[in-house]
Parts: structure tokens; C-alpha cells; sequence
């Protein structure tokens, strides 16, 4: 510390040398440099949603379940007993597991006390994933309420500088939400393609990615599969990669995470 | 702003559009959800928040006439999903998943194979949901009709709200006391009874008001 000498925001000359920052960029960063070989493991995975039946074949097993409830004003965080009150978590985790099969996942259930608080829970839920430090959090869910956006917001912030990847699937209505549009989150919206290894980078944001969200078999609670549409499932395919990524490259920041998936996305040049 | 009451806003009040004007133009938007994606039944469910419930307000094919007014807890299933994330979902196969079959069953004695649900939004505020039973088996979904989907919600929307300010405002006036309330009270009597007499007596009353008007 005692080379970082007050101002806090500024760099001394003398104190250039301390900030060195090890990295090894190949000259260019394709698909293969990105993933090949990752399984995600050592890579925690949240799936903030309608709880998750760690119990499914596709899910594979949870590391941690909670249930975030609210206690008058206060949002509360307990282990969690009721599993998945809807089946849309469970889709989201079994999305994380096929690509990143050696992940751990976790599961921060926000729903299933009906829609009022629901903006608390969302923000409870959150801050409680970011305090945990994962590694990525995937959010396919949205508030309209402008008087949670800017908590949100810097809920959002605070996991780009501590190294937490959000990411928040896209709203394709005429409406603002948040958090997906938000720059310090990854925003997900989807393509019509079969493959959940196609991803493509969106030159007009805020919808920054597109990823498979179109009629997918997706793990539902009950231990079936289910067909799906919906934005929300492109989102868990890019938390996935991202899982991949982190896994084979520990340390990157959400900015240099953001950056590879830019660089790897199949239009962009960096897709075998 | 005085402190008389304004007779001409009560009057305006009383003969508000009535609550089958606006249940005929969700009915309608059902109707034609239901048409267009050439589904079994469409619905629209207005979520009361005091408590908590989603309610049938509108519903096309299976089960018209005999839901609406039906309740049920607002995070039930996947309406209870779409209305709290404000994300639309579309699911099929719903018959492998033995809890949904259930609770639908229990709410409503019909079991869809698949759906179609979108949050409906005005401005910040969710009012409801659109789902949209049962499209043909051999379609595939795509991000057309997703869009198609987005825009009857927004129509839905647009309807449920002028369904709940008109109800609302009935209530204030029939609730209110004072003469403002009262002539919307009368007016809104006179919208529903027999014309010939409230008109007699309106007619009356007016040529009373006139004569004794000071001058």
C-alpha cells in the first residue's frame, strides 16, 4: 500500500512499476485459444431464478441452493428446501451444464413469493451473489421498476470491479428493464440457429450478444425436458462460455471476458 | 382547482365507458391472438395486487365462459414466472412436467400442451399476462412470432389498463360522498335504466334549475 500514496485514483510515476499486470495474449485470440479443452471446472456458476432441481440428470448436482424470502423490509437468505417453484431455473442450469460440464453451480432462488417484493428479491438475491464472489451470474430476469434501477445499478458495477461476469438476458419489448442494459452486465438476446455454439456479437446495443434462444429442449423440474423460446435461455449459453473461458483463462476480468467473446463470436472472425 | 365540485367531471364520470365495453376489447384481443397463431385458447389474466392473484379477465376458446373471474396465486407456474421476471416464454411438451399438468388442471380442468406467455406492460408497471394455449404440434417457434406475440400483448396492455382506471374511477365516484358523487351515481343510473323516465325527470329538473336561476 505504501507505494499507492494518496490520491487514490491516480498513478505516481514511481509507482508504475508495481501495477505490472501478467498476462499472455496470443497475437490473436480465436475460439481454440478461448475454449478448446475447458470444462469449465473450478468456475462457480449462479443461476439466479425460480430455484433449481439440483436432483435433474442435465443439472448434474448443486453446490448451493438459497432462498432469498423478504422479512418486512428486509430480504432474508436461507438455505434452500423447496427446490425449483417453476421449472425455468432448472432449464437455465441444465443450459450451463451442457456446456460447461465441470462447473460448479449454484442456485439463488428469487421467486415463488408472488409478484409483490419481487424487485427486493431480485435485489437481495443479487447482492447476496456478488457478496459470494462467483464467478458468474447469470440473471434471466428483468425488473421494470425505475426506483430499483439505480440500486441495481450499482449492484451491477460493483461485480465488474470485483471480477463478478453478470449476465442478463435482453428484453425484446418495448419497454426499459434493467439490468440487462446496463454496460457493466452482459446482455443476451437470441438467434434463431440451433447450434449453442453459434454466438454472434451485435454491433447496435445495448443487446451486445445473441446467443441460441429458439426452440431448445431444456431441463424442467419433474426430471423431463421441455421445448423453449425465450431470451432467457439464450443468456445461460453465454454464462456458460463464459464458464469455459474463465476456466481456461482464470483471472480475466468481465471487461477482458466481454472482449474474448467479441473476439470468438462466429461473426467476427474468431469461429473456426 | 376550486373547492366546488365539478358536476359536468362527475356526470363524465358515471357514464364512463361500461365494464362490458372494455372486457369486449380484451375479448377481442384474445380472439384474434387465438386466430392468428391458430391456437386452442388465449387469455388474458389482470394481476390485482392487493392480493396478490392473477385473475381471468378475458379468455378465447377453452374455457371461455366459464374462468373469467377465476383466480390463482401470482407466482403460479409459468404466468407467475413471466409476470415477476417480465420475460416472455414459450414452452411445449408441458405434459411432461407432472406439477404444472397438475396445478393447471386443478385451476382450470384443461391441460395444454404448450404455451406462449408474455408479461404485460405499461410503462414500469405489469399488469397482467397474455398466454396463448395449444399452437398447431407441427409448428416450430420463431422470433416472427415472438414479435407478433409482444404486439398483441401491448394491445392487451393498453386494454387492461383503461379497464382498471375506469374501474377505479367508477369506484371513487360510487364510493364518494357529496353531490359530485351523487349526480355520477344518477348519471351513471340513467345510463343503465329506463331513458324515458330518467329523461323525463332530467328535463324536469333542468327547467326547475333554469327558473330559479338568479339573473
Amino acid at each position: 500500500m505504501s507505494s499507492r500514496a494518496l490520491p487514490a485514483w491516480s498513478l505516481a510515476a514511481e509507482a508504475v512499476d508495481g501495477i505490472g499486470i501478467p498476462a499472455s495474449w496470443p497475437e490473436r485470440v480465436t475460439r481454440a485459444w478461448a475454449i478448446d479443452g475447458s470444462r469449465g471446472e473450478g468456475v462457480d456458476v449462479c443461476i439466479l431464478d425460480s430455484g433449481v432441481d439440483g436432483d435433474h440428470p442435465l443439472v448434474g448436482g448443486l453446490t448451493s441452493a438459497v432462498a432469498v424470502s423478504l422479512d418486512g423490509e428486509e430480504t432474508r437468505v436461507e438455505p434452500d428446501e423447496l427446490g425449483d417453484v417453476c421449472g425455468h431455473g432448472t432449464a437455465c442450469a441444465g443450459i450451463v451444464r451442457a456446456l460447461a460440464p465441470g462447473c460448479r453451480l449454484h442456485s439463488v432462488r428469487v421467486l415463488g413469493e408472488g409478484n409483490t417484493g419481487s424487485g427486493e428479491l431480485i435485489l437481495g438475491g443479487l447482492r447476496h451473489a456478488i457478496e459470494r464472489g462467483f464467478h458468474v451470474v447469470n440473471l434471466s430476469l428483468s425488473t421494470t421498476k425505475r426506483r430499483f434501477a439505480e440500486l441495481l445499478h450499482e449492484l451491477a458495477d460493483s461485480a465488474y470491479f470485483q471480477g463478478t461476469v453478470l449476465v442478463a438476458s435482453a428484453h425484446n419489448m418495448p419497454v426499459e428493464s434493467y439490468p440487462w442494459r446496463f454496460s457493466s452486465v452482459i446482455s443476451v438476446g437470441s438467434h434463431e440457429g440451433t447450434d449453442s455454439l453459434v454466438w454472434y456479437a451485435n454491433p447496435s446495443p445495448p443487446v451486445e450478444f445473441f446467443a441460441r434462444g429458439v426452440d431448445l429442449d431444456v431441463a424442467w423440474s419433474g426430471g423431463g425436458t421441455l421445448r423453449c423460446t425465450g431470451n432467457s435461455f439464450a443468456a445461460p449459453h453465454i454464462a456458460g462460455l463464459s464458464a469455459l473461458i474463465l476456466s481456461k483463462h482464470p483471472g480475466l476480468t468481465p471487461f477482458q471476458l466481454k472482449s474474448v467473446l467479441y473476439l470468438t463470436a462466429t461473426n467476427t472472425g474468431g469461429a473456426p | 382547482m376550486t373547492d366546488e365540485p365539478d358536476y359536468r367531471e362527475a356526470a363524465a364520470g358515471g357514464m364512463l365507458a361500461s365494464e362490458e365495453g372494455h372486457r369486449a376489447l380484451l375479448q377481442s384481443v384474445v380472439d384474434v391472438a387465438r386466430a392468428i397463431f391458430a391456437a386452442r385458447a388465449a387469455s388474458v389474466f389482470l394481476l390485482d395486487e392487493e392480493t396478490d392473484e392473477l385473475v381471468f379477465e378475458a379468455v378465447s376458446g377453452e374455457g371461455e365462459g366459464e374462468l373469467v373471474g377465476r383466480r390463482f396465486p401470482s407466482s403460479t407456474g409459468i404466468a407467475g414466472w413471466v409476470l415477476v421476471t417480465r420475460q416472455p416464454l414459450v414452452v411445449d411438451d408441458l405434459q411432461q412436467d407432472p406439477r404444472f399438468a397438475r396445478d393447471a388442471a386443478e385451476s382450470t380442468g384443461y391441460v395444454p400442451h404448450g404455451l406462449m406467455a408474455v408479461p404485460l406492460l405499461i410503462d414500469e408497471d405489469v399488469l397482467g399476462v397474455l398466454q396463448v394455449l395449444d399452437r398447431p404440434d407441427d409448428t416450430s417457434f420463431s422470433l416472427a412470432e415472438m414479435d407478433l406475440l409482444t404486439l398483441f400483448a401491448h394491445q392487451a396492455a393498453i386494454g387492461l389498463d383503461l379497464l382498471q382506471r375506469a374501474r377505479r374511477a367508477r369506484a371513487a365516484l360510487e364510493l364518494g360522498e357529496g353531490r359530485a358523487a351523487q349526480v355520477a351515481r344518477i348519471a351513471g343510473l340513467l345510463e343503465q335504466s329506463d331513458a324515458l323516465v330518467g329523461g323525463q325527470l332530467l328535463d324536469a329538473l333542468e327547467a326547475l334549475l333554469r327558473e330559479r336561476r338568479p339573473t
